[in-house]
């Protein structure tokens, strides 16, 4: 069989053995349910106590702001939900082309009369206005949320987290930013960052799935968003998915400890693939900010659309290349993407997301670059 | 050689079958992709894993498939019944009926329902742990839209008249939740024969992974709908978004089959076990079995050692037998149960019983070990203890009356 080549890392990453391998004793041995008391749950809880340090070290942040999770999609369902609920704002600013776990819940709660709701302009590089932004919230007469994420999961467009937290303080604004695609891929020091929320998941950096993380700074009071027994201290009630937690720990430490060679050997094949596309193939664009402020793992590619290319994704697949067309949350849908839709009214190009991991290689690149030329 | 600390401590969470572990490596390995990724064999993998899981779950409970929510375990599963049910159903009434002893993910969600506006009413149970069914029927009101009693009790392990309670339901077009999390898996569950319209469950109390679980939602007879609590990417036909937990699915999937498979021979085995145990501990003078004894789960027992101090008990013995005097999410406060003492019991003997949990591993040794340990710790203790010593010279303790300091 053709080998595979996996380029949807944005999706999901392949999970790390040496994460398995630190996974593996609670999956045997150490089963302790952790808020027993005697030794395996005093093991299971050690084991889970540790997790939380080392990623709170590693964020930059106590640990006390530290909530392990099911995810991204309930860290930030947790955090849009209490700053409505809990912290007092009652006007949500996000934008068009944030992931649907956070599109669907300011929907839900600007549905429910919970708030009011305003997108903030995104730029034709995919990049939100900030002067936008500014005049949102210097406008508004409430207490305001900005949920906005960091890296955008279909075109990798980022912002400087400082910046729009700034921002957000001088208008004494809950700034929760949806960081799914950045932790484990972008060095956070949370300490010195002006950001209430901030959530990841472990999959997307080659953790195991089902298992997330939730920051909520220590100056904020939130009320759980699920009830139940008293584990993360009240904040989040059901048995901890402890190896999922240790497991999330093991890969983001080493995501660090490797950061910057992951960094130069990820950004070198997404600019090699850039290159190789813009001299190969006639007509292709890029969405977003590819060699600006953006995230090294993703490359959003238009090509022009013809009767061949419309099976693009399709005749990728059958030449053992994996992509997608956005997001693998809506990739099912026929609907197409509510982020290229945003900044690409062009209805004659068809749209591929490329995204990279650490496994990859520029020879992946020249095979999909080859194959691209013959189905395009 | 009896391989220490002994663990009888199941009711908390089960070690995992390593034939699960098994079924979940390649999912953490080879085949790693999104399930929700439609355009490349790594997702149609994970996603073939995840709809012949659902199959695996939806057998051992006499579900569809379609009617199986995969959640991060019972307590989400507890929170999405609950909460989804009374948004739903807000212009049909507001109000639930549990019960005093029901887990915590239920009375604490309950207690939110309440802040929210809703009205619950609390049932006491009898002596014997089980509710009367004529205090739920005169609890039934109009605007009542949910019923929510457990299967089987996680901490005297006593199983509830769920039929006659799905009947009552029934005929008072009430909806039906049963947090089934003790149950399934160790005794025959069957949503269509009980007449549930909810039920959740997980994976780490049946040999399974942690971080996983289910909420089974009836789709006809009636068609239950319940307000989804995390939006997003739309998993789970909406109800439940986030990437599915791939590898924790096709293991709770393969943990559902084999309790199936396995089922009566593992209640054989933990009830044969399970009495020895019980009928050792109950020569013991003054011990006593909390709860009802025919209508219980094969594999639990609860029983109170009067005149000894639980912590002390426990301490005599927890570095070689892994045991708790009730629920684990409480475990860590010195309170003595609510369980126990919602049963009549006083805070003494609610202080003095131990939580036994026998799982298909548990063997006769360890039984024996156990008998022989706990036997020797309570004669210990209340050799020490003045209040066995005035019991013993025939003093009501009752009626003393005691310093406050």
């Amino acid at each position: 069989m053709t080998p595979r080549i996996y380029f949807d890392n944005a999706a999901t990453t392949a999970l790390d053995p040496e994460v398995l391998e630190a996974m593996m004793p609670y999956l045997t041995s150490n089963f302790g349910n952790p808020s027993s008391i005697y030794s395996y749950g005093r093991e299971s809880r050690m084991g889970i106590e540790a997790a939380r340090k080392s990623v709170a070290k590693i964020l930059n942040a106590h640990p006390a702001e530290i909530f392990f999770t099911s995810g991204g999609t309930e860290s930030s369902n947790t955090a849009i939900t209490a700053a409505i609920k809990d912290l007092g704002c009652k006007h949500i600013i996000s934008s068009p082309i944030e992931h649907h776990a956070t599109l669907h819940t300011v929907e839900h709660l600007y549905q429910a009369g919970e708030a009011a709701l305003s997108y903030v302009k995104i730029l034709p590089n995919g990049h939100i206005d900030l002067a936008d932004l500014e005049s949102i919230l210097s406008n508004s007469k409430e207490k305001c949320l900005v949920t906005l994420m960091h890296a955008n999961n279909e075109i990798g467009n980022m912002f400087d987290i400082n910046v729009v937290g700034n921002l957000c303080k001088k208008y004494n604004a809950i700034f929760h930013s949806d960081t799914v695609q950045t932790v484990g891929h972008f060095p956070f020091d949370l300490r010195n960052t002006p950001v209430h929320f901030i959530t990841g998941a472990g999959h997307k950096f080659h953790g195991p799935k089902g298992v997330g993380i939730l920051y909520i700074n220590e100056n904020v009071r939130i009320k759980p968003f699920i009830n139940g027994g008293s584990q993360e201290r009240n904040m989040r009630a059901g048995t901890e998915n402890l190896y999922g937690i240790v497991g999330f720990a093991k890969a983001l430490e080493l995501a660090t400890t490797h950061h910057e060679a992951h960094v130069n050997h990820i950004k070198e094949i997404k600019h090699y693939m850039y290159d190789q596309l813009k001299k190969h193939i006639k007509g292709v664009s890029f969405n977003g900010d590819p060699l600006g402020n953006s995230l090294y793992t993703v490359l959003s590619v238009s090509f022009p659309k013809s009767e061949k290319s419309e099976m693009l994704l399709f005749n990728l697949d059958i030449n053992h290349i994996c992509a997608s067309g956005g997001s693998a949350c809506t990739s099912g849908a026929d609907a197409g993407s509510h982020v290229i839709r945003c900044i690409n009214h062009n209805p004659n190009q068809v749209t591929v997301r490329f995204s990279f991991s650490k496994n990859n290689t520029k020879d992946e690149v020249d095979i999909v670059v080859e194959k691209l030329k013959e189905v395009i | 050689m009896l391989k220490l600390p002994v663990y009888l401590d199941n009711n908390a969470t089960t070690p995992m079958d390593p034939r699960v572990l098994e079924t979940m490596i390649p999912y953490f390995t080879e085949n790693f992709g999104n399930a929700a990724s439609r355009n490349h064999p790594f997702g149609w993998a994970a996603e073939e894993a995840v709809d012949y899981a659902r199959e695996q779950v939806a057998q051992l409970i006499g579900a569809d498939p379609k009617e199986i929510i995969f959640t991060s375990g019972a307590t989400e599963g507890d929170n999405l019944a609950i909460k989804g049910v009374y948004e739903m159903y807000a212009s049909k009434g507001n109000h639930i009926i549990t019960v005093t002893t029901e887990h915590k993910a239920v009375l604490d969600t309950c207690k939110h329902i309440e802040k929210l506006g809703g009205e619950v009413t609390y049932l006491s149970v009898k002596e014997d742990g089980l509710i009367d069914i004529k205090d739920l029927e005169a609890a039934i009101k109009p605007t009542t839209i949910l019923i929510s009693i457990m299967y089987a009790n996680n901490e005297v392990g006593v199983i509830q008249p769920i039929k006659e309670i799905a009947a009552l339901a029934k005929k008072n077009g009430i909806l039906f939740f049963s947090d089934a999390t003790q149950a399934v898996g160790k005794i025959p569950v069957n949503v269509i024969a009980d007449g549930i319209d909810l039920m959740t469950f997980t994976g780490h109390k049946m040999y399974g992974p942690k971080g996983i679980g289910a909420l089974y939602v009836r789709r006809k007879n009636p068609r239950v709908k319940v307000t989804a609590q995390m939006d997003g990417g739309g998993h789970e036909r909406g109800m439940r978004s986030g990437t599915l937990n791939v590898p924790g699915i096709v293991g709770f999937g393969k943990a559902c089959e084999l309790c199936r498979l396995e089922m009566e021979q593992d209640a054989k085995h933990t009830s044969v076990l399970r009495d020895k145990l019980e009928n050792a501990l109950c020569q013991i003078e003054e011990s006593y079995v909390n709860g009802n004894k025919e209508h219980r789960l094969p594999h639990v027992a609860n029983i109170s050692f009067k005149h000894v101090e639980g912590e002390g008990l426990l301490m005599g013995f927890n570095k070689n037998i892994a045991l708790s005097s009730g629920s684990a999410c409480t475990s860590a406060s010195l309170e003595p149960s609510y369980v126990l003492k919602a049963l009549g019991l006083g805070d003494d003997l609610a202080h003095s019983s131990l939580r036994f949990g026998l799982s298909r591993f548990t063997t006769e040794e360890q039984i024996d070990y156990t008998i022989e340990q706990i036997t020797n710790t309570v004669l210990k203790l209340r050799d020490m203890s003045p209040l066995w010593e005035m019991y013993k010279e025939g003093i009501d303790l009752n009626s003393i009356e005691w310093a406050h300091h």
